[in-house]
């Protein structure tokens, strides 16, 4: 069904942006309009998602160009959870941004480039055409550049540089493949590449096409072995920028792969045994890497890598209870990552520093935040009945089923590592009593009391919002598992989408 | 002419790659101006090259009795010429910028260990 609605959250963003440009210098007005443009797009999106969800996927032709010829924007049920899930974020990561980024930053556009990178998510959400894909991916790393790099200390330069340099090369693979594609099909929509991939005879060239997609996206996912630029880069920007990054630009690369792999490059045993092989690497080689951080970012950013593993692994599977699996990880993971390194950038306000070592004491200063990060903690660790169990315990039934046994066993360990780090981080940041100053270091102070109240409410609100979505999840998990298995069912029978497209006479 | 370009495709792949395994940071820039450049002639070669034909196809055509150009892989290289365009510029600035921070060339001096941040 043709609806130019789907659209809006693009737009809009687009919009924002644009005036924030105009806006320039002013600080105040700068913060307004970013909430008010995230909390506008919340609620379209939320109309959007309910559009689709209980009526039928929406298409949009740029320019009225017909649909394998011009470029399609799509709206299934898995593009718009996504763009419902990214609007949360977003507003979530804008009001904390409005307290927690320096005014220097905000003078040199952090807003604007801000909503460039949430215009970039969006439309890569949505888009319908393997080019147009390539270059909403551009617009979100370009946008990410610039937000990792603003301010110019030297640690973040030095991250910038790995981030840079990888993300470029992962697009040039992506840009290879969506070559060879169009050389040997002739064609560009996602829709019709799906039906002219299936119909080749030639599945080594299919099967060699697909494998310079799954670099490429590897890359963006951050995926063993490509992940190394995560760790490297994630602990050096602002922790609402990070936020951003850990809750949405690595998932771009699931979401990705997922729609690939379902659409146009249903995969075979090898590219099967690949995924698993990658999977399992993943979680171990995250999960070991989280253990020996003692900088609570650097840790979280190993997380992110650890539990990436998991929806490829669901990915992996490819079946129906597995891809479900992997999409209710999905969801929860863009919420509670997000969230933790908001978490991180207040624990920061709160003691001055994000090291371990140093920190300490944080529950008896501060008990009520202390509780309401605990909730998020539990729910990244996947406490029953909080959101991270339920698609473990859908991972796991899968895995019983297709006899992936030594991938049941990478997800224990990666879970239980999350368990120990999570609980070392609560006892050496919350319970143990603060380090004696010996007086060489430098005194560390509290940034956060001294902050007014609307302040103080604009650094916890995110969290308490992101928190009780988190909650949602958990706690309504039948209403979720439901989005997921429509979702699941969308992606394992792919001719709704594709007669959406191409209507029904292709 | 195929053979031509394929053989070029072959060769920027096979330095940018080459180059960005070097430590020097130049050199990485090199590289990835490189990749670039060979992606851009491959889709440009899998474009199936024709010479000499328009790329529209006349109104009262019923059917394909010719080969026609086609636009679409200029349209994507113009595209992906332009975006690869500003990475480097913004690239070039970025290294500049960490060449006068950090004082070296060298990629592995890039590892100033953990500091305190915001």
């Amino acid at each position: 069904m043709i609806d130019n609605y789907l659209i809006l959250p693009v737009a809009i963003h687009l919009f924002a942006a644009i005036l924030l440009l105009f806006l320039w210098r002013r600080t105040v007005a700068h913060r307004i309009v970013s909430i008010a443009t995230s909390f506008i797009v919340m609620l379209l999106s939320i109309r959007l998602f309910s559009k689709v969800y209980n009526g039928n996927i929406l298409i949009m032709e740029a320019g009225s160009w017909k649909a394998p010829f011009g470029i399609v924007f799509v709206a299934d049920v898995f593009s718009c959870t996504l763009v419902l899930l990214t609007s949360f974020a977003a507003l979530a990561v804008s009001i904390f941004s409005s307290a927690g980024i320096s005014r220097s930053r905000i003078l040199y556009g952090y807003f604007p480039i801000f909503h460039f990178l949430v215009m970039g998510l969006n439309g890569a959400f949505l888009t319908g055409d393997i080019f147009n894909l390539y270059v909403w991916f551009e617009v979100i790393i370009i946008s990410s550049f610039v937000l990792m790099t603003l301010g110019g200390r030297k640690a973040q330069v030095e991250g910038a540089v790995k981030y840079m340099a990888m993300n470029i090369l992962a697009s040039t693979f992506f840009l290879t493949g969506i070559g060879i594609l169009y050389g040997i099909t002739g064609t560009l929509n996602m829709a019709d590449l799906s039906i002219k991939i299936a119909a080749l005879e030639n599945r080594n060239l299919v099967n060699i096409t697909a494998l310079f997609f799954i670099i490429g996206f590897g890359i963006k996912a951050a995926v063993f072995p490509l992940y190394f630029w995560l760790p490297s880069s994630y602990h050096t920007p602002p922790s609402a920028v990070v936020a951003t990054f850990g809750g949405l630009l690595t998932k771009v690369g699931i979401y990705a792969l997922f729609r690939i792999s379902t659409l146009i490059f249903v995969p075979d045993e090898f590219t099967k045994n690949l995924l698993l092989f990658i999977a399992v690497f993943t979680i171990l080689t995250g999960s070991f890497g989280a253990l020996i951080k003692r900088n609570i970012r650097r840790m979280f950013s190993y997380l992110i890598v650890c539990h990436i593993g998991f929806m490829i692994g669901g990915l992996a599977m490819f079946t129906g209870v597995a891809i479900t699996g992997a999409l209710i990880y999905l969801f929860h993971d863009i919420m509670v990552k997000t969230n933790m390194f908001l978490i991180a950038g207040l624990i920061r306000q709160l003691k001055g520093t994000m090291n371990m070592d140093k920190l300490g004491g944080l529950y008896t200063d501060y008990p009520k935040i202390s509780l309401l990060i605990a909730i998020v903690l539990f729910s990244l660790a996947g406490i029953p009945p909080l959101s991270g169990f339920w698609p473990k315990l859908y991972l796991f039934e899968a895995g019983f089923i297709n006899r992936q046994y030594i991938l049941i066993g990478a997800i224990i360990i990666g879970s239980f590592i999350t368990l120990y780090v999570i609980a070392k981080m609560w006892a050496d940041v919350f319970w143990k009593n603060p380090p004696e100053n010996d007086g060489r270091g430098e005194e560390l102070k509290d940034s956060f009391a001294t902050l007014s109240l609307s302040k103080k409410t604009m650094l916890v609100s995110p969290i308490v919002f992101l928190a009780a979505i988190s909650l949602y999840l958990g706690f309504c998990a039948q209403n979720i598992t439901e989005v997921a298995e429509r979702i699941t069912s969308e992606m394992l029978d792919t001719t709704p989408y594709i007669e959406a497209v191409l209507g029904k006479t292709y | 002419m195929e053979i031509l370009l394929l053989i070029l495709i072959a060769l920027l792949y096979s330095t940018g790659i080459y180059m960005l395994l070097r430590r020097s940071m130049v050199k990485l820039l090199i590289g990835l101006g490189l990749l670039g450049n060979g992606v851009n002639i491959l889709i440009f070669l899998l474009g199936s090259i024709t010479k000499g034909k328009p790329p529209v196809i006349d109104d009262k055509a019923s059917l394909f009795r010719d080969i026609y150009a086609d636009p679409i892989p200029q349209a994507l290289i113009l595209t992906a010429i332009v975006i690869s365009f500003g990475l480097q510029a913004f690239a070039i600035v970025l290294l500049k910028r960490v060449y006068v921070l950090v004082n070296s060339d060298d990629l592995d001096d890039l590892n100033t260990p953990e500091e305190e941040d915001i």
